[in-house]
């Protein structure tokens, strides 16, 4: 089994798009829609590479990713955003939260592929 | 054979071949029903003879199936419109050749992301008149955000159908249901958006800030209270003791200001002098000052303040020194924002620039609604100011339809009439206009769908 992707997002039909990419590509992919545990997940999963949705239930993925971040186990994580806000200051808010990558929706298949894939080879 | 052919006579091939496949006939079976030899129809499915006419109508009588859906011509509309839509998004727009492909294998789904696409161009004007709500109203970007996912839930399923040549048949039963539930949803999500930007003002779920529920309660009277037109302040207590649509104290007291306003200007230009100089002058303010010996700044106001009946369709906005419109009377071709500042090159602003100077200019807004408007504005700067303080300073712009036969009345129009209208925007976040130097910030037109 190639890496492990773990994908922390609440649109069901994005979660098996997204799943069926990355599983044909190799990748074994791990699914979480709740935001309120994510944290506990990505602990327990030891994912190589985290693909993580902005707004979730219960809570926002940006203060996920500030507590992976302060966390010397998930510090170095790669972590791809996903978000529906295009606002130049939503991004500035990622990247200044540690944010291996960014990126707006509708975004397309390649690029998720290829933006995965270069996260999982650094 | 020129290229289409080619592309048209293989895809016609493939699709009988296929259509035979999945009914489970063999090919000598299929041949001999339809009239032909084994070896002949061989080479249709492989495209290597051209078909058309009775061949045709037989084949597609023995398969079941309409002849059309086993030629491209079916799909030509469908082919067109991907077509259509891989231009609008040419970086991520998928391979040249598909969009034949994907509509004749798939014409209803292919149909189905059309009409999806119709809908985002609908929500798209929508956003366009609004925009200036987004950054504003939580309850509209939590809807916002929910229409992209299903968007990008939509497109990354059928990039999927398109793009895996050999996707098995329990996948793709899959992914067509979930294209199905979520174009369901996204009609919804379209409608229930599109609802609420339209939503009356009197609704109390769309009114968000004092300056919101103060528009709401000017437009259900129409700009005009026919009681203040000769009234006390003791009448201005009563219209408001009457406002259903002032529910917040700030709300009620910038209704209030507003009214006491209305009260002095009322006093200062009675509506018998303001309707005998109409009828003689049109909706021209600066001619109305004159006639009236009132300032132009009292003449946009009062005129702004009168019923439609009386003065004819017209749009106003009256913006402070920032910019900031803190009173619009909308008019239907011209959108005023309701939170952000307008479009740097309104002659609002120019005149705000030039106290004093009156303007008056053909002006027209980019956009599906698109109509040309006389645009007369003037900014003044208020003389009740004590020692050291900066005079407030506020800017009038009054829009009447180009066509409308008031404005025909007056001289200056008819003098401009002839000229091409200045082409306008909305506000920066929503305009398309190319290559303008007032420019502050992208449209998100483009840029975000």
């Amino acid at each position: 089994m190639g890496n492990k992707v773990l994908l922390i997002e609440d649109e069901p039909n994005i979660i098996e798009a997204i799943s069926f990419i990355l599983s044909r590509d190799g990748m074994e992919v791990k699914t979480h829609s709740n935001g309120v545990d994510a944290v506990e997940v990505v602990g327990r999963e030891a994912p190589d590479m985290l693909i993580l949705d902005v707004m979730l239930p219960g809570r926002s993925g940006y203060d996920i990713l500030s507590d992976l971040r302060a966390d010397a186990a998930t510090a170095a994580l790669p972590v791809l955003m996903l978000t529906a806000r295009g606002q130049t200051r939503d991004r500035e808010m990622a990247e200044r939260l540690g944010a291996s990558r960014y990126m707006t929706k509708p975004f397309s298949n390649a690029d998720v592929l290829q933006a995965v894939r270069d996260l999982v080879t650094t | 054979m020129a290229e289409n052919d080619v592309t048209e006579s293989a895809i016609t091939g493939a699709r009988i071949r296929e259509r035979r496949i999945a009914a489970g006939i063999r090919q000598a079976e299929l041949a001999e029903r339809a009239g032909i030899s084994a070896s002949y129809l061989n080479l249709i499915e492989h495209n290597r003879r051209r078909i058309g006419g009775r061949i045709l109508l037989r084949i597609a009588a023995v398969l079941g199936v309409e002849p059309t859906l086993l030629t491209r011509g079916a799909a030509a509309g469908l082919v067109a419109g991907l077509r259509e839509a891989a231009v609008d998004m040419p970086e991520d727009a998928p391979d040249r050749a598909k969009p034949e492909e994907f509509a004749e294998r798939f014409p209803e789904w292919a149909g189905l992301l059309l009409r999806t696409r119709g809908k985002v161009d609908a929500l798209e004007r929508a956003v366009r008149t609004l925009t200036d709500r987004l950054a504003h109203d939580p309850n509209l970007a939590e809807r916002l955000h929910e229409v992209l996912s299903v968007v990008t839930a939509i497109r990354s399923t059928a990039s999927i159908l398109v793009d895996t040549p050999e996707l098995e048949r329990d996948w793709q039963r899959r992914f067509h249901r979930n294209i199905n539930e979520d174009s369901a949803r996204l009609a919804e999500g379209a409608e229930a958006l599109v609802r609420y930007l339209d939503a009356a003002p009197d609704d109390a779920e769309v009114i968000l800030s004092p300056q919101d529920e103060l528009d709401a309660f000017l437009e259900a009277h129409g700009y005009h209270f026919p009681a203040l037109e000769d009234g006390t302040e003791r009448d201005v207590l009563a219209v408001l003791a009457a406002a259903d649509h002032l529910t917040s104290d700030a709300a009620r007291n910038l209704a209030e200001l507003q009214l006491m306003h209305y009260l002095r200007d009322a006093r200062r230009l009675p509506l018998a002098d303001l309707e005998a100089a109409l009828a003689a002058l049109g909706p021209d303010p600066l001619a109305l000052a004159a006639r009236c010996g009132v300032s132009p700044g009292l003449a946009f106001r009062r005129l702004a303040a009168l019923p439609t009946e009386t003065a004819g369709e017209l749009g106003y906005a009256l913006c402070d020194g920032s910019g900031v419109l803190v009173m619009r009377r909308p008019v239907a071709g011209f959108s005023l924002p309701r939170l952000s500042g307008g479009c740097p090159i309104w002659p609002l602003y120019a005149a705000l620039a030039q106290p004093g100077t009156p303007l008056r200019l053909r002006v027209a807004q980019v956009g599906p609604d698109r109509r040309v408007f006389t645009a007369s504005a003037f900014s003044e700067v208020s003389t009740q100011t004590g020692y050291n303080q900066p005079p407030p300073r506020r800017a009038y712009m009054l829009l009447v339809p180009a066509a409308a036969p008031a404005a025909a009345a007056s001289p200056v129009t008819a003098e401009t009439d002839a000229e091409a209208p200045i082409e306008l925007g909305v506000t920066c976040r929503v305009c398309t206009r190319a290559s303008c130097a007032a420019r502050r910030e992208p449209s998100i037109l483009r840029e975000e769908f």
